[in-house]
């Protein structure tokens, strides 16, 4: 009885030090990888980093502000595709469709979407907007990304708006507003919080999207501030330099890794600290 | 949002010096906002409706664009493990291999890890540390998948090659798994990075199904003398179990797809070798690494056929896991 009383309390005991050390060993790594960015992407900081295009093969020297104006760019060319599409098809979910076929449908194939292989969609855009019009461009990269970018913000959209309450949407048509203005100007503004804050999210996860951009926006190493020509991008740059044979290369590529984390990791806390404001 | 309201109600005020002004007035308002809420419903429908056309487009165009390589490889596309651009012979089955194999070695490290995550989460971590923690793993999700591949290649491949592989090779080098040199790349490194990658979303999403377990099941189970180990195992985890199999599947179908981490530390190598130490290929490693050095239209066709097949078994897969998770009426897109 006595020995069945221990061997209980050991296997609890194993069974929560387990559990521990999981999440002791996500944290371990999460800590790792920040602090291998930070301080290889620090020595690779300097202003040549911020203010020079890239310098020819084998030589030193040289920065990443091309790549820098790519990214931003083509990450604001998604946003504006990509946005006001999830925001519209969104409102449809929450304000129309709610417990329709069409609204049920839509949500399944946007959870899909989500999760789909973004390289995949890197072929669809290569397909659709790069051979037919004949070369890389950062238009055809903006595309892509808005692609992406699209389920995430119809979900979010729909989330933030469903948190309005209803009573709210029926007091201001008591009032005799019209659907669309009730939309509008009050479900919006009571949601604004949240898809600020979503749209955030959904811009940073696709400004360090990599695999959609090596067929659409394609690479360059000069300064181009033509949409219909192939863009550096940071993340393409990362790529390529840390592929590349040369240090001083792969010491640019971190000076990248670390403009691009500490962008997108920001952002992220942000965009928390807001939605635990709201929820406080 | 009484001030929403307040303000809104501002501008729908309407004059009332006459009643026949009020009306004409509002007989206008109201037609012109029925015409307004027409248009608004329409194009946000057509919106929603472009969500499953985009859907419907990328498989149509991915099938037309690898139609060339179905007609020319047939079925044996599948099957064949020749990729050869030079003599124009190509075979997916080592992509399609390594895409399985490293997703099924990230699934075999991430879901012991992920479980115990979402565990101490949601029945041991004190109410303090619940939040900090929960959220330093969630931004393991954030950091984009070019920073894992990077950092893959240049700090954790010299360390699996200089202690992890030589101590898997010296001791288990008697399985065929663990036999050749210790190079730091090949299918285990990336599928341990893709562990990493997948362990915040199962742990979130497991954590969330934890939480709806009815808190009187588990008095019940400690009123009866269990321990806590008792409870989650025979209690929690039986009660949430298509929940946490669909948030094991949605794991796999993030593994499946992701591409740079795993071009970085596979290796890129067309082969089928039963060593998971030695260089392998997956889909996406061989479509970022080949794509753009493709002239050839066959070439370039069976590249894209790669892709769909990708696209369909993500598609079966992540479809799979939202069913299951939808049983728990689980609300998408915390990540």
């Amino acid at each position: 009885m006595r020995l069945h009383y221990q061997k209980r309390k050991l296997a609890n005991y194993v069974a929560l030090t387990v559990s521990v050390g999981s999440a002791a060993f996500g944290i371990i790594f999460l800590f790792w990888i920040l602090k291998d960015v930070f301080t290889f992407g620090f020595a690779a900081l300097n202003v040549d980093f911020f203010t020079q295009v890239s310098a020819p093969p084998g030589e030193s020297g040289g920065g990443m502000a091309h790549a820098i104006l790519g990214t931003l760019t083509i990450t604001v060319l998604a946003t504006a595709f990509g946005v006001p599409a999830g925001i519209l098809a969104g409102t449809y979910l929450s304000e129309y469709g709610r417990k329709s076929k069409t609204a049920s449908v839509v949500r399944f194939v946007s959870d899909i979407l989500v999760s789909a292989p973004s390289i995949v969609i890197g072929v669809f855009v290569y397909a659709i907007l790069v051979k037919p019009f004949g070369g890389f461009s950062a238009i055809a990269g903006a595309v892509a990304l808005a692609i992406i970018m699209l389920p995430v913000v119809v979900r979010t959209a729909e989330e933030m708006l469903k948190l309005v309450p209803d009573a709210t949407r029926e007091a201001a048509l008591a009032l005799g507003a019209p659907h669309w203005k009730v939309t509008v100007s009050v479900v919006y503004r009571g949601a604004l919080r949240g898809i600020v804050t979503g749209i955030m999210l959904a811009v940073a996860r696709v400004s360090g999207e990599t695999a959609p951009l090596l067929f659409t926006s394609f690479n360059n190493s000069f300064w181009n501030f033509n949409l219909t020509e192939p863009t550096a991008t940071l993340t393409v740059t990362i790529f390529n330099y840390a592929m590349g044979p040369y240090e001083d290369w792969h010491q640019m590529a971190w000076g990248a890794a670390l403009l691009i984390t500490a962008t997108v990791l920001l952002v992220t806390i942000i965009s928390r600290i807001i939605v635990r404001g709201r929820a406080g | 949002m009484s001030d929403n309201l307040k303000e809104n109600s501002g501008g729908l005020e309407v004059s009332t010096s006459g009643a026949d002004g009020y009306v004409s007035l509002s007989a206008r308002r109201q037609s012109s906002g029925k015409l307004a809420d027409a248009v608004f419903k329409g194009v946000s429908y057509a919106f929603a409706l472009s969500v499953i056309l985009l859907m419907a487009l990328v498989f149509i165009v991915l099938v037309k664009e690898s139609w060339l390589s179905i007609k020319a490889f047939g079925f044996s596309f599948v099957y064949t493990s020749v990729w050869d651009p030079v003599a124009q012979e190509f075979g997916a089955l080592p992509s399609i291999y390594g895409t399985i194999v490293s997703s099924i070695i990230a699934i075999v490290i991430a879901v012991p890890i992920s479980l115990g995550i979402a565990i101490f989460l949601t029945e041991m971590a004190p109410k303090r540390l619940k939040g900090p923690i929960g959220t330093a793993i969630e931004l393991l999700a954030s950091i984009p998948s070019i920073i894992y591949g990077m950092w893959g290649l240049f700090v954790f491949a010299p360390f699996l090659s200089e202690y992890v592989e030589p101590f898997l090779i010296d001791y288990f080098g008697f399985l065929p798994l663990f036999t050749g040199a210790p190079l730091g790349i090949g299918m285990l490194p990336a599928g341990f990075i893709l562990a990493i990658m997948i362990i915040p979303f199962i742990s979130s999403v497991s954590r969330d199904i934890f939480q709806m377990v009815p808190s009187i099941l588990k008095e019940s189970g400690y009123g009866v003398g269990a321990t806590k180990w008792e409870v989650i195992w025979k209690i929690v985890l039986p009660y949430t179990r298509s929940g946490v199999i669909g948030a094991v599947i949605l794991g796999l179908g993030r593994a499946l797809g992701e591409t740079m981490a795993v071009t970085f530390l596979i290796g890129n190598a067309q082969e089928i070798k039963l060593s998971l130490l030695d260089p392998a290929t997956s889909i996406s490693a061989t479509l970022a690494n080949e794509f753009t050095e493709a002239v050839e239209d066959l070439y370039l066709s069976s590249l894209v056929e790669l892709g769909l097949i990708l696209f369909v078994i993500t598609f079966v897969v992540l479809a799979l896991a939202k069913l299951l998770i939808a049983r728990f009426s689980y609300k998408g897109g915390n990540l």
